[in-house]
C-alpha cells in the first residue's frame, strides 16, 4: 500500500488468509466426498462419504464470518448478492459460496443419524425436503464436486487476478491453492478415520497432491524467475528475502516434505502416530495462505 | 470524451498545496490524502537531480480496480474517470490491493474513496482543485479529444511519460520530463 496516503500499509490481515485455508479444507472435503459417493464407493469410504462433511459448513461458517469480519463497509455487504461481475473473482468467488454453502448443509443433513442415530426432524415438511434431496442425491453430488473445485481454485485466481502485486500475478497460483486445499481435506480424512483401507488409500492420494505441490512450487519461482524485474524482486523475499525461513521451513519442510516422508514409510509399515503427518499438512497449508497473502501485500511495482 | 492530466516535473516545487487543496475541497479525512507528492533525487553530489512529481489516481483507460470490484462500485463514468458509489462499496479493499500506483485508502466511514478528478467542479466548467490552486501552474487538465484543451496542447509541445505502463493500465496522468 501506499505510506504516502495511507495509515496501514496491508489492507489485507488476518481474515483473508484463515478463510482462504478454511474455504480450501472445505473444498477439499466436499470434493473427496462427492468423488467417491459418484464413484459408489461409499460404504468402503465411510469417513469421506459420510463423517468428514460434517465439518465442511462448519469450517464455511467460519470463513464466511472472518469474510464478513473483514469488510470495512459490512452493512452493504448483499451488494455482492445484487451484482454478477464476471471479470472479478471475488464476485463468483461470492456466488459460489452462496451454492457450495447450502449444500454442504443439505449434504450433512442427509448423514446426520452417522453422528447421531436417534436423531429425529420434528417436522414433517423437513422429512419431505430429506427424503427429496435423498432421492436426487446424485445431482446434489455433482453439484458438490464441480462448486468444489470452483471453490478450491478461485482463491488462488482471486490473488492471481491483482496485477499490481507481483508475487501473486501468477497463474500457478489458483492450481496451487486447489491442491492444498485437496491436500488439506485428504488430510482432514486421515485424521477422521479409523479403517486402515481408507487411511492407506487417502495417504496415497495425499502423497500424490503433495508431489504436484512440489512442483508447482518450483514451477512457481522459476516462473518469477524467468519474467520481469518486479517479479524477480517478488520471488527474491522467499530466496534470502524476509520471508524466506518461515516459507521454507513452514511450508514446504514441515508442511510438505516431512508428511511426505512420514506417509511413505507409513506405506512401508513402519508405525508412525496416525495424526502426525495430517496435522503438519493441515498446518502447512495454512502457513501458505497467510505467507502469500502477507508477502504479496509487500510486492509491488517500484517507480 | 476523454480526460486527462499532465504534471510538470521540471516546475514543481513540492510545496503540497495540490494535497492540502484536495483534502478541503473533498472534506478527505485528517490523516488521509487522495494525491501526494513524490521526490526522487538520482546522481551522486554535487551532481543532483530531483524529480517532484503531484501523484493521484491515474484514471486508467484499463483499470484494474474497476475489473476487480465484485459490486460495481468501482466504475468509470464520462470522460473515463474512475469513481467508487459509496452506496454500492462493501468495503471489501479488492481495488486497492489492485492498484498498482496504490491510489486508494479506506475511508473510516467503510468505503473505499480516492481522487475524482473533482468530477463535480469539472461539471460546472472548474478546473479540479489541485489543478486551480497549484501557484506555479504546473498541473494541466482537460480533455485529450479536443486539441486545444490545456492538457492536449502542453503533451504535444513537451516531452512526457506515465508511471509503470508496464502495468498495462494504460494510465491517464502525464508526467512532463
Amino acid at each position: 500500500m501506499n505510506s504516502m496516503i495511507d495509515p496501514t500499509l496491508h489492507i489485507w490481515h488476518w481474515q483473508i488468509p484463515l478463510y482462504l485455508f478454511l474455504g480450501g479444507m472445505a473444498a477439499g472435503i466436499l470434493c473427496f466426498a462427492a468423488l467417491y459417493y459418484l464413484r459408489g464407493r461409499e460404504k468402503e469410504y465411510l469417513t469421506a462419504v459420510r463423517v468428514a462433511p460434517f465439518l465442511a459448513p462448519i469450517l464455511l461458517v467460519i470463513g464466511l464470518l472472518a469474510l464478513f469480519a473483514d469488510l470495512r463497509h459490512r452493512m452493504y455487504f448483499w451488494q455482492l448478492y445484487a451484482n454478477i461481475r464476471m471479470q472479478s473473482p471475488m464476485s463468483w468467488g461470492a456466488w459460489t459460496l452462496m451454492v457450495i454453502t447450502p449444500v454442504s448443509f443439505i449434504w450433512s443433513a442427509l448423514h446426520i443419524r452417522d453422528i447421531f442415530p436417534e436423531w429425529n426432524w420434528r417436522y414433517k415438511w423437513l422429512f419431505n425436503l430429506e427424503v427429496f434431496f435423498n432421492r436426487h442425491k446424485t445431482a446434489l453430488a455433482w453439484i458438490m464436486l464441480i462448486f468444489g473445485l470452483i471453490l478450491g481454485i478461485y482463491t488462488g485466481i482471486l490473488l492471481s487476478a491483482f496485477n499490481a502485486r507481483p508475487l501473486w500475478n501468477t497463474s500457478i497460483l489458483g492450481p496451487l491453492f486447489l491442491a492444498s486445499g485437496l491436500s488439506a481435506g485428504a488430510a482432514t480424512i486421515i485424521f477422521l478415520s479409523k479403517d486402515p483401507a481408507e487411511r492407506k488409500q487417502f495417504a496415497k492420494i495425499d502423497l500424490a497432491i503433495i508431489g504436484i505441490e512440489l512442483f508447482l512450487i518450483i514451477h512457481m519461482f522459476m516462473g518469477y524467475l524467468a519474467s520481469s524485474q518486479v517479479q524477480i524482486e517478488a520471488a527474491r523475499m522467499f530466496l534470502g528475502g524476509e520471508y524466506t525461513a518461515s516459507f521454507w521451513i513452514f511450508v514446504v519442510i514441515l508442511g510438505l516434505i516431512i508428511p511426505a516422508l512420514l506417509e511413505i514409510l507409513e506405506l512401508r509399515k513402519y508405525h508412525i502416530p496416525a495424526v502426525v503427518s495430517p496435522l503438519l499438512v493441515i498446518f502447512g497449508s495454512f502457513m501458505l495462505r497467510f505467507i502469500i497473502v502477507y508477502a504479496g501485500q509487500m510486492s509491488r511495482y517500484l517507480y | 470524451m476523454r480526460y486527462a492530466m499532465a504534471a510538470d516535473t521540471l516546475k514543481c516545487v513540492g510545496c503540497s498545496d495540490c494535497v492540502v487543496a484536495c483534502q478541503a475541497e473533498n472534506k478527505v479525512p485528517i490523516g488521509y490524502c487522495r494525491d501526494w507528492i513524490v521526490e526522487v533525487t538520482d546522481g551522486t553530489y554535487p551532481v543532483l537531480e530531483m524529480e517532484i512529481r503531484s501523484e493521484r489516481c491515474n484514471h486508467c483507460v484499463n483499470a484494474p480496480c474497476v475489473r476487480c470490484c465484485p459490486t460495481g462500485a468501482s466504475r468509470y463514468i464520462e470522460g473515463g474517470i474512475v469513481v467508487v458509489v459509496p452506496d454500492k462499496c462493501i468495503g471489501c479493499g479488492a481495488c486497492i490491493a489492485s492498484c498498482p500506483y496504490d491510489a486508494r485508502y479506506p475511508h473510516p466511514a467503510g468505503y473505499v474513496d480516492k481522487c475524482t478528478f473533482c468530477a463535480h467542479r469539472i461539471k460546472k466548467g472548474m478546473d479540479p482543485a489541485c489543478v486551480a490552486v497549484c501557484p506555479t501552474k504546473c498541473l494541466y487538465f482537460g480533455d485529450l479529444h479536443d486539441p486545444n484543451s490545456d492538457v492536449s496542447q502542453v503533451l504535444r509541445k513537451r516531452k512526457h511519460k506515465t508511471l509503470v505502463p508496464e502495468a498495462g493500465t494504460d494510465p491517464q496522468l502525464y508526467f512532463l520530463i
